[in-house]
Formats: C-alpha cells, structure tokens, sequence
C-alpha cells in the first residue's frame, strides 16, 4: 500500500466529514480533520480488515475511543467498503443509522462510544482475549487527549502493562485542544510521552500527518516485547482548513454557507 | 449466598472454558479455590471497576462469558455508565455479581450499603436483576446466569432467609417464588431480608392473619401475573426490601400492578425513605433502626388491617 492512496483517501475522509457535517448541522469537524490522516492510514493500509467478512475473528480490531469524530470513521468505513458511500450523507439524519458518536449498529463497528474514556478498557479486553487465546491480531484503540484527562483511561493503561498486552496499541490523536479550551489551559499532559512509559507502555512520537511516518510506526508494533505500544499522533486540530487550524472555535461549529465553501475548496485542494 | 455463587460458579467453570471471573480485587479468600483451579479464567484487574466492566465487554464480543465481581455499589454505581454503554447498549454476555445487597455490611457505613442498586439497574435496557433470598436460588441463578446469554445483575445479601425448598422445586427465572401461602395480606419481599417477613408472617398467623409470603428473586422481568393474583386473591401487598423505597422492589410492584389496572386492597411499600442509612449497627440492627425489620412489618400489617398491634415482649 502506498501512502498516495492513504492520502487520497485521507482527502476523501474529509471532504466527507464536511459534507456530512454540514448537511446535518453537526458538530466535531476540528476532531474529524485532526484524525483523518490516522483513520486513513489505519483503513487504508495498516489495518488487516475485510468488508466482505467484517466479523473474521482473525481481523485486527479497531476501536475509535473518541467517537465524536464518527463522521470520520463512517467515511473511511464507506469508502474501504464496508457500506455504500452514499449511505454517508444520511449522518445526524431522523432515521440513519450514522449517529453522531459512533454506533456499532453499523458493519465494522465492534462498540458504540461517544462518553470519553471507554475505548482503551475495551481495547485492554479484546486484546486479553486475544492473549489467551494466542491469536495474532493487533487491537488498536484511537484516543484524542482530552480523553487522557479521564481516570479509566489510566486505569487500562495500568492493566495492560500488567498484563503485557503487546497486541495492544493505544494512538493518541494529540491535537492539544480538548472542548472548550487548549490542553495548556486545561489539565495540562506533559511530559506526556513520559507518562505512558512510566505506565509501562513502548512509546513512539509521530507527525500524525505524515503517512509514511505513521505507516512505519503501525507496521513497527510492538515497540517492545510484552509490552502495549503507544503512537503519540502529533497532529492539528482543524488540519487542512486554514482558518480551521488550532481553533478551539470549531470543535462545535457547524460549518456554513461561505465557510463551508471555502473550506471544500481549501480541502479539494489539498495534500 | 455468596458462597453458593462459588461454588455453583466453580462447579460450571470446567464445562465452560469461556468463562472468566473478573474481580476488582476483593473476594480474599473467597475466591482462592476457583483461582487455583481455574487460573486461565480468572483476573484480577485491581481496584478499578470501571476498567473491569470495560475489559468484560471487550471480552464479551470475543464470545467470553464474564462474570465482574466485587461488593456493595462499586461493580454497580461505580462504573455504570460502562455498565450501560458498553455492556447494556451491546447486549454484552457479562454478568455483574455484587456481594453485601442492602445494608448486608452493616457498621462500614454508607459506603458499602447498597441501596439504590435494584432501581437503577433495572432501569437499564436488556438488562436482568435477580436478588435471591437464600442460598439455594443464589446458586440457581448462578447456574441460568452461565447458561443463558446478555447481561445481568446477581445482588448477593450476607443474610439468608430459612426456605425450605419443596421437593422437586425448580427455579423458575423471572418468575415469583411462594414460600408461604396465605390470603389476608401478601408479603412480597426481595434478598435476605425475607426471613423478617417470614418472622412476621408467624407472629401474625398467632393473630389470625394468614400471610402469603413471596420471594421476588426476579426483579426484572418482574412477574406480572403472580403480583395481579396477590392483589386479587389476598387483603393488599406489603413489599418489603433492604433498598430505597423509590424504583426498587415496591416501585417495580406499584408500576406492574398501575399498568396492569389491577390495585390491591392495600399497599405498602417498606424500605428507606429518603435517606442514607448512616445509623452505625450490625445489618439486623440497622432492619430495627429503618423500620423494616419482622416487628415493623408486624405493626404495619396490623395498622392496615386496622387491628390492634401485639405489645412487643
């Protein structure tokens, strides 16, 4: 697979996310777009899963913990081909099956989420699931940062280490801004990299844009024998509209009329 | 009660190789025998009920059968919302056993007093709530509980009510059991605590009054048919239960009994009202202080059939 198709992809996710977005008059574009590159690359190459066999017990699993950014999962679904595209503009529709936060309602959705700090004790299980069984899948557990303020997060993390889950890879989308305002000003995570080693896990810090980049650290897990694997995405919120980038504004905005044009275009345009 | 859990869980773990006890690091000692046995099928995830009924449901939808277990509100209350989203919502195979129903852990105080438990898991879709009152249906709600798939609750009291179970009895899941039969009132309790109505009922047959004593073990699905029959055939229905008054035992009753246009001649719903049950005391201490133990079920009978209450000896 190569990262011009995971980019093509990527380009697609979003372009999807803004339709869906703005057709439904819902919320989250800033995290969709943070995490598209991840989502693609994941979809569009590291992830050993099938539409054709959706529940192959031999699949990796995968299991978006932010589910605010379902928009963007249901576009990578869609177009890996797990249901029609077309099925995508129904999103926040009276009647769809594409709910805000993600829904397992949906073929290759395992869990629905959308409350923060769910995903990784969910995760930690398929992948002791895993473990006893001596399978080979990888289970990998998309988390933004806002969701690290969250005990349970840290609770799983704890266990996972414990339990030297190495099938288990935790990808931090690390934008730096949660809902209503930047980490910073928040609860601040640094030294975060620190953190996760200290819980036992093998870190790895990327560009959470950069393909060949993120391509490497999927295929390169685990980092260490025995051992869960955290990617540290570094990444923009907004990532790809301009006047989206770094803005706490559009974690709920809704985009609009001249704004949702120029962001198409910006986004069309794009990488 | 929570003995016959284990032993009825240990005696099933070999022919169900899925089976895992997930504990949040309580049961000492309890729970060694299973864990030397079955080391491959039990976990202790460490004191972190949240992350326990998350990893359930992981381990759920990879066809494990999973048991979470601790005491009081902490598998419950604790992390409900996992218990809701991820375990509910799913339809998750995890079945939730919480040991020390009511005030079962008497002087630790409000803490480890679960009081609020029945109402707010039955208010959860899909999910099944069972509050046996003694040992033999503890273990024969075990047993349905492995067999049967989706999630459920297994409220487990310290105190146990004397039934004898009639030979050949089976149990008989989601249904009322009739441990006493009678028609001038009916005494419908849940958990351990109907040894008091059963103290009660043979204070008040020494009067003259004859009481139907029911079990609910089944919190839901409720038995609708058995509650329509006691408020036809008998005075009214006293429900009795060591939990709040609101949405427990006496609420799930009065909303199948409205439903059901079917009224009884009486109603009482004893429990708390209202209150934390913050009086230090052992578990029958604290029956006496709320006003549900044997001799305020008594007073209560006797107030409502309007006769004259026995002096207390």
């Amino acid at each position: 697979m190569t990262c011009s198709v995971t980019r093509s992809l990527a380009r697609r996710i979003r372009t999807h996310a803004l339709r869906m977005t703005e057709a439904g008059g819902a919320s989250h574009i800033g995290s969709i777009l943070s995490c598209a590159d991840i989502l693609a690359v994941l979809y569009g190459g590291s992830l050993s899963v099938d539409p054709a066999t959706p529940k192959d017990p031999a699949r990796d699993r995968f299991i978006l913990s932010k589910g605010h950014a379902g928009a963007g999962l249901y576009a990578a679904l869609a177009e890996r081909g797990f249901f029609p595209v077309d099925k995508l503009l129904t999103h926040y529709q009276n009647g769809s099956d594409l709910c805000g936060h993600v829904s397992h309602e949906l073929p290759g959705v395992d869990i629905s989420t959308g409350s923060l700090g769910h995903g990784l004790s969910i995760a930690a299980g398929i992948a002791y699931s895993a473990q006893l069984r001596c399978a080979s899948h990888r289970v990998f557990c998309l988390l933004s940062d806002g969701e690290c303020d969250e005990g349970s997060t840290w609770e799983a993390a704890l266990f996972a280490a414990q339990n030297r889950l190495s099938s288990l890879v935790a990808v931090v989308d690390y934008n730096r801004i949660q809902g209503i305002a930047p980490i910073a000003d928040v609860v601040e995570l640094e030294p975060f990299a620190e953190k996760w080693t200290a819980f036992g896990w093998a870190v790895r810090e990327v560009d959470g844009h950069d393909h060949d980049a993120l391509l490497a650290a999927f295929g390169a897990v685990p980092f260490a024998s025995e051992r869960p694997s955290c990617v540290i995405a570094h990444t923009t919120k907004g990532k790809g509209v301009s006047f989206m980038e770094n803005q706490v504004l559009w974690h709920y905005r809704i985009p609009r009329g001249v704004e949702f044009d120029a962001a198409l275009a910006e986004l069309e345009a794009g990488p | 009660m929570r003995d016959a859990f284990v032993t009825a869980l240990t005696e099933l773990a070999p022919e169900r190789p899925e089976l895992l006890l997930l504990t949040a690091d309580l049961g000492f000692g309890v729970l060694d025998e299973f864990t030397k046995r079955f080391p491959r099928q039990f976990l202790n995830v460490g004191v972190a009920e949240q992350n326990m009924s998350g990893i359930a449901a992981g381990l759920s939808l990879e066809g494990h059968l999973v048991f979470t277990y601790s005491i009081g509100n902490f598998p419950t209350l604790r992390c409900l919302e996992q218990i809701r989203n991820d375990i509910c919502y799913r339809d998750a195979n995890v079945k939730i056993v919480s040991v020390g129903g009511g005030m079962s852990y008497g002087a630790l105080g409000i803490s480890h007093h679960a009081t609020e438990d029945l109402a707010i898991l039955r208010s959860l879709p899909n999910m099944t709530v069972f509050s046996p009152c003694d040992r033999w249906e503890a273990a024969e709600a075990t047993r349905y509980l492995i067999a049967h798939q989706g999630p459920a609750y297994l409220r487990l009291d310290k105190s146990a009510a004397p039934v004898a179970s009639q030979a050949g009895e089976t149990f008989q899941p989601g249904s009322i059991r009739t441990v006493r039969e009678g028609f001038d009132i009916t005494l419908a309790a849940t958990g351990g605590i109907l040894e008091d109505a059963l103290i009660a009922a043979d204070v008040l047959s020494g009067l003259g009054i004859f009481c139907r004593v029911l079990s609910v073990h089944t919190i839901k699905p409720i038995d609708v048919g058995t509650l329509i029959a006691a408020a036809s055939e008998t005075g009214g229905i006293i429900s009795i239960e060591e939990h709040a008054v609101d949405g427990g035992l006496g609420g799930a009753i009065a909303e199948a009994l409205m439903d059901a246009g079917a009224a009884p001649g009486t109603f009482v719903r004893m429990g708390l009202r209202n209150t934390f049950s913050s009086v230090v005391g052992s578990q029958k201490y604290l029956r006496q202080v709320y006003s549900i133990d044997a001799s305020a079920i008594v007073r209560t009978v006797c107030a409502r059939l309007k006769i004259p209450a026995p002096v207390p000896a």
